[in-house]
């Protein structure tokens, strides 16, 4: 148990570290010229030069790569070109409201992909079956900003149930974590089908039916628990979904989170911040998949004896 | 295998839907009732707003006062092609490198795998906001863009597979009666992934056709006036609340695009699987 920690502890280590390379490739490798983007195109060549020795870009790569590892470490993202903030404090005031649309995403794929779940498998290969699968492969397929904007437009606007956008109470939490929520719904209701499928072909299931379990008791409390707590688990995986999602949903709901931050620095063409929160969302990603790692042997033993 | 895809109604309805938008993007300038760049003059009402749909422009209108079913019979040129074009690239990439990890093993297999591990852990759409903020977005640059982002899954899955197919007896005989490498990966291997490519190649598609639309909804995809079913919402932003068809006819032109690929990837997996057929 102990190695397997160790072992994908020093796994996470070794991908933050690659994180780290990437993300200073986007950041001093590809863009033409950081220096002119800062100075503007009609800064003379002392100040550009200046600017240059500031930014170590007279350096070898080597060097000026380990000088950003180096800031890196005490916290320093960078400077914006365009908010003329620290790309850390930026991301720190944005951080709250993003997690906390998350959660809300979390409490809303769990809400709505474990019981259409249970659903299909109970009623397996029948229309009820057919017609949710059908379903969930639809809200994998729907583009978020439609959902977002329909949403908006059809409770906020005209039925006026929801405020249109902003943050603050749980009724505008409402739409936008149903927005995010609503893909990894769908994953989930397929995932536990699968899984509750997988549990009910097993003996134990078969000895329980043999007892005289009714079935929803044999559905609720023998396979569910057995079928769930696995994929429960595993919530760290969609980190990298939520992200990425966060993006869309808080420009659309106007949510004051780093997804906004990203998108407001599309605008402006804002490098170090789109980077700055790449990077941290690279982060989170492989915090949650070492949580998922962590939760497996607790929740199945089986995976400790491998 | 055929037979049961298409008895299928919802996979039929999967593949119907794709044979609609290959025509519409084919004959495009035969369909599309007008020139998607037409700005009209009735096209606006007179307070310049855009027209709800009525029987001259059967979609209504865009803030410029341009038909939008040109548009869109227009903007699934650009959906298929970066969908088509990108996944084609990201399948490519993903079995080359699969196949190289999977097949080499020992450092460069393992340089590979790691070199996914990492890219795993980047969120797809930021990344491809990153790389497409800083080359200048064209059409191409946002399928490279894709391509980019989507090859890692792919390349983990030919992976697994590889690695496990060289471990057979039928590629260590033919090892043993003195096959190179190549002839081993051409005809052995290859045939093998044939399906998983299938599968997953299909499957991304509608993940691309997301991709594409989301990029281009916020600003960092295909340019206007090129039209592009995203890039259609994004530039009547400012209607939405008003004139909710700029968003409903694009969106489900996105959905059903995508889902249709979800579809028939789906039932291609069941079909092409043999360990799944009968379960269910």
């Amino acid at each position: 148990m102990a190695t397997y920690l160790a072992r994908r502890l020093g796994q996470a280590l070794f991908i933050l570290l690659g994180i780290t390379l990437v993300t200073y490739l986007l950041l001093f490798l590809l863009p033409a010229d950081p220096v002119r983007q800062i100075a503007g195109r009609s800064a003379t060549p002392e100040v550009v030069e200046s600017i240059r020795r500031q930014l170590g870009l007279d350096l070898p790569l080597w060097q000026q790569y380990l000088r950003y590892l180096g800031r890196l470490l005490t916290g320093d993202l960078g400077r914006s070109y365009a908010q003329k903030t620290e790309v850390t404090t930026l991301i720190l005031s944005r951080l709250p409201a993003t997690l906390q649309l998350m959660a809300g995403a979390i409490a809303v794929e769990l809400l709505i992909g474990l019981p259409l779940g249970v659903l299909a498998a109970a009623k397996r290969g029948r229309p009820v079956d057919r017609a949710l699968m059908v379903a969930s492969l639809t809200a994998v397929s729907a583009p978020q900003f439609v959902v977002g904007i329909l949403l908006l437009y059809v409770f906020a606007v005209q039925l006026g149930w929801f405020p249109i956008g902003g943050y603050g109470s749980f009724s505008h939490l409402v739409l936008p974590a149903l927005t995010l929520g609503l893909l990894g719904g769908g994953w989930y209701a397929r995932m536990t089908r699968s899984a509750m499928l997988d549990v009910l072909r097993q003996d134990y299931i078969t000895t329980a039916r043999a007892k005289g379990a009714g079935s929803a008791r044999i559905l609720l409390v023998h396979a569910f628990r057995n079928a769930a707590l696995p994929i429960i688990a595993m919530i760290g995986l969609d980190i990298g979904i939520f992200m990425s999602g966060a993006v869309v949903v808080e420009s659309v709901f106007g949510w004051p989170g780093i997804g906004q931050l990203v998108w407001q620095a599309i605008q402006l063409v804002d490098i170090p911040v789109i980077v700055g929160v790449t990077a941290v969302a690279a982060c989170f990603i492989v915090l949650g998949n070492l949580m998922a790692d962590i939760a497996a042997p607790f929740v199945d033993p089986r995976i400790k004896r491998r | 295998m055929l037979r049961r895809l298409l008895r299928d109604p919802v996979t039929l309805f999967g593949l119907a839907v794709i044979l609609a938008t290959v025509l519409a993007a084919l004959l495009a300038p035969q369909l599309a009732p007008y020139s998607p760049d037409e700005q009209f003059f009735d096209g606006l009402s007179l307070e310049g707003a855009p027209l709800p749909p009525s029987e001259r422009f059967w979609l209504g209108t865009d803030l410029l006062g341009r038909d939008l079913l040109s548009r869109l019979i227009w903007g699934s040129r650009t959906s298929l092609l970066i969908g088509v074009v990108a996944n084609g690239f990201a399948v490519l990439l993903g079995t080359l490198l699969g196949v190289a990890a999977g097949y080499a093993r020992g450092w460069l297999g393992a340089v590979i795998m790691r070199f996914t591990d990492l890219m795993m852990a980047f969120p797809a759409l930021l990344l491809a906001i990153a790389l497409a903020a800083i080359f200048r977005p064209s059409l191409w640059i946002v399928a490279l863009v894709i391509a980019m982002v989507n090859w890692v899954q792919i390349a983990r899955i030919v992976y697994t597979e590889t690695s496990s197919l060289v471990e057979r007896e039928f590629i260590e005989a033919s090892r043993a009666i003195g096959a190179g490498p190549l002839r081993i990966l051409l005809s052995h291997v290859l045939p093998h992934l044939v399906p998983t490519m299938l599968v997953w190649g299909t499957l991304g598609i509608a993940t691309t056709v997301l991709l594409e639309a989301t990029l281009s909804f916020l600003g960092v995809g295909v340019r206007p006036p090129t039209p592009s079913w995203g890039n259609i919402i994004f530039e009547n932003q400012t209607w939405l609340t008003t004139a909710p068809w700029l968003v409903v006819f694009p969106g489900a032109a996105i959905l059903l695009l995508a889902l249709a690929f979800n579809l028939v990837g789906d039932a291609l997996r069941d079909a092409l699987d043999p360990t799944q057929r009968g379960r269910d």
